[in-house]
């Protein structure tokens, strides 16, 4: 079950800096959305604000409307671990738990929100491998530690630990930038196939990326240091890499952005 | 010493010559400590200024020196200062380890004498000053048992405090607490010995006890968790800040609670360093006198209850052995003070094989 997410004017701070300043777009279902642009254009906290993960920085706050299938998850009632529960994430750097076994790290999840069934976390596992196209490199050496992967296979590893929660939403904040080409491929791979059952934001710094796996694109920008990031435009990703509306979006991505 | 310049640089070519360096031959190595340690040893005895021990000192110092110019004569002046600095770094550890290892041999050979079964099973009950037995039996009780008390007071307590300063403290109140707790790390242990005998010995101890201020372990035990909480608190704090900051939101991430991903992840990942702060602590307190002495009393009979009347520790027992006019006090305070550094030792090890085990490691 993937879900369509609306975003109308949502502003975040940190603090009393404006790190972005009324974001709107909407994204569809089972689609792959990347978001590009500049160092510190507010991407990341975009993405971030999108599972309630911003505010877990002291002093960051959030306004506007954030809907999941029209419910807002900023509404004060709202259960933040639920949420999160419903919307992945994968980080820049992979960051298996260390005390962890491979198994363990990718069932923990599903462990630490109380699935106590051995058949069921032994399925789970099994299945979120396959799907991070990391089982066959894994299966016969479970039991050791997730640290003493490669970085590739740590980013594969903890990707199958947010999909074994069947979430239905994923977020990866610049999933590839400490990858090799090989590891970078293999998780473009499998965005791919796991574009069926999520829905898949992605905020990369690779272009080609970018128009490589994405069904829309969004670019943000800000003016100079210390005003907030803004969306400036935001459209099918062959739009925006063949014909972008705005100056601004062309002249960064043919380079002459600066 | 002359700054290299850019031009200097951007002329060196790569030659055979300038990019080998020759190093200094063992036997010249040799051959400068002989020659030190005779410099040294004549100087000393031949101007009669000292022994064997300012001849080591001398002679090491001439030869680091010797050293320091045949190496410059051989490898040139970049090898050498390594060379000077590197010997400059090994002594400083052996230094460092001498009185160590120094503290260890005169325990061993000192408490040996009474290192037998006679020691580990008697008290000091009905012990003479002429009486060659009499063992450590009721102080190795007291220290266990108050040590035991004190760490389920002082650990549960610390890190539940730690927890609270690193992952929910914010503002003015976790400032205070912060501060208190820097403030609790300087208390001397008399002082907090001085607390407890006037706060619960002589406050809370009558209620239990018909009106009569009362010694007990417990009071003891009360008085060591006081100098061992902050110890853990800081400690705990340093090692739960190691814990990186993606790991606690890789599992906010899955939808874990806060509370679980502190007791599920960092806690764990945090754990090795915990338990050797802990142990810190523990060694500290089981080697506390005054307190002890202070609001426990000390005794001479096992007093296998610790929450009524007298008890003796270990460090106590030392204490008093060694200033006991007996002639046979000294051999057994020797080996009192043996067997509690044994008994740490033997805690830390068993502690850090447990952490070690709740972990992998590769």
């Amino acid at each position: 079950m993937a879900k369509r997410i609306e975003a109308s004017n949502v502003t975040s701070y940190y603090g009393s800096f404006k790190a972005i300043d009324s974001i709107s777009m909407t994204v569809e279902p089972k689609t792959i959305t990347a978001l590009i642009g500049p160092s510190g254009c507010g991407k990341s906290t975009f993405l971030r604000s999108i599972n309630r993960m911003h505010e877990v920085l002291p002093g960051a706050r959030i306004e506007g409307r954030l809907t999941i299938d029209d419910q807002n998850i900023y509404d004060p009632d709202v259960d933040v671990t639920a949420v999160r529960r419903m919307i992945g994430m994968v980080f820049q750097r992979p960051n298996p738990f260390p005390t962890m076994s491979i198994y363990e790290n990718v069932v923990a999840g599903l462990k630490l929100n109380g699935v106590k069934k051995k058949s069921l976390l032994d399925d789970a596992a099994e299945q979120s491998l396959k799907s991070a196209n990391l089982w066959e490199e894994v299966k016969d050496r479970l039991g050791r530690p997730g640290a003493g992967l490669s970085g590739g296979q740590q980013q594969r590893l903890c990707i199958a630990r947010t999909i074994a929660v069947e979430p239905q939403v994923v977020l990866m904040d610049e999933p590839c930038s400490a990858l090799d080409p090989i590891s970078t491929l293999a998780i473009e791979d499998l965005m791919f196939k796991l574009k069926d059952r999520f829905t898949i934001i992605i905020v990369t710094h690779n272009m080609q990326q970018a128009a490589r796996v994405s069904d829309k694109t969004g670019f943000f920008s800000i003016d100079k240091t210390g005003e907030p990031g803004r969306l400036i435009e935001y459209d099918d990703t062959q739009k925006i890499f063949s014909n972008p509306t705005q100056k601004k979006t062309e002249d960064y991505i043919t380079g002459r952005f600066g | 010493m002359s700054m290299l310049t850019r031009s200097d640089l951007s002329g060196v070519v790569m030659t055979p010559e300038n990019i080998r360096t020759k190093t200094l031959p063992l036997v010249t190595n040799l051959l400068v400590l002989v020659v030190a340690f005779g410099l040294s040893a004549a100087a000393v005895y031949g101007l009669g200024i000292g022994n064997w021990v300012l001849v080591v000192v001398l002679g090491w110092f001439l030869y680091l020196i010797g050293l320091f110019v045949a190496a410059s004569q051989v490898e040139g002046r970049r090898a050498a200062r390594n060379r000077a600095w590197r010997s400059l770094i090994y002594s400083a550890c052996v230094l460092a380890i001498l009185p160590l290892a120094s503290v260890v041999w005169t325990l061993v050979s000192k408490g040996i004498d009474r290192l037998d079964a006679n020691f580990f099973n008697t008290s000091m009950n009905n012990i003479g000053a002429r009486d060659p037995n009499g063992g450590a039996y009721h102080a190795i009780i007291g220290t266990l048992e108050q040590v035991g008390i004190a760490t389920l007071i002082a650990v549960p307590l610390g890190v539940l405090g730690a927890i609270y300063l690193v992952e929910y403290g914010r503002g003015r109140f976790a400032t205070t607490v912060r501060f208190f707790v820097d403030v609790m790390t300087g208390i001397p242990s008399i002082v907090a010995g001085l607390f407890i005998l006037a706060f619960w010995v002589l406050i809370v101890s009558p209620w239990f006890n018909d009106g009569q201020p009362r010694f007990s372990g417990f009071a003891a035990a009360l008085a060591l968790s006081v100098l061992m909480l902050p110890t853990i608190v800081r400690s705990t704090e340093e090692m739960l800040r190691l814990v990186p900051g993606p790991l606690r939101e890789g599992a906010y991430a899955l939808g874990v609670p806060q509370w679980k991903t502190i007791l599920r992840i960092v806690v764990p990942t945090a754990l090795p360093g915990i338990v050797t702060g802990v142990m810190l602590a523990i060694a500290r307190a089981a080697g506390e006198t005054a307190p002890v002495l202070l609001v426990a009393g000390g005794a001479d009979a096992i007093n296998f209850n610790a929450f009524d009347g007298n008890q003796s520790s270990l460090a106590l027992y030392v204490f008093q052995q060694a200033g006991d006019a007996s002639k046979y006090a000294p051999a057994r305070a020797w080996t009192a003070a043996l067997t509690l550094v044994a008994l740490v030792l033997i805690l830390t090890i068993a502690a850090k094989m447990l952490a070690r085990r709740n972990s992998l490691t590769r």
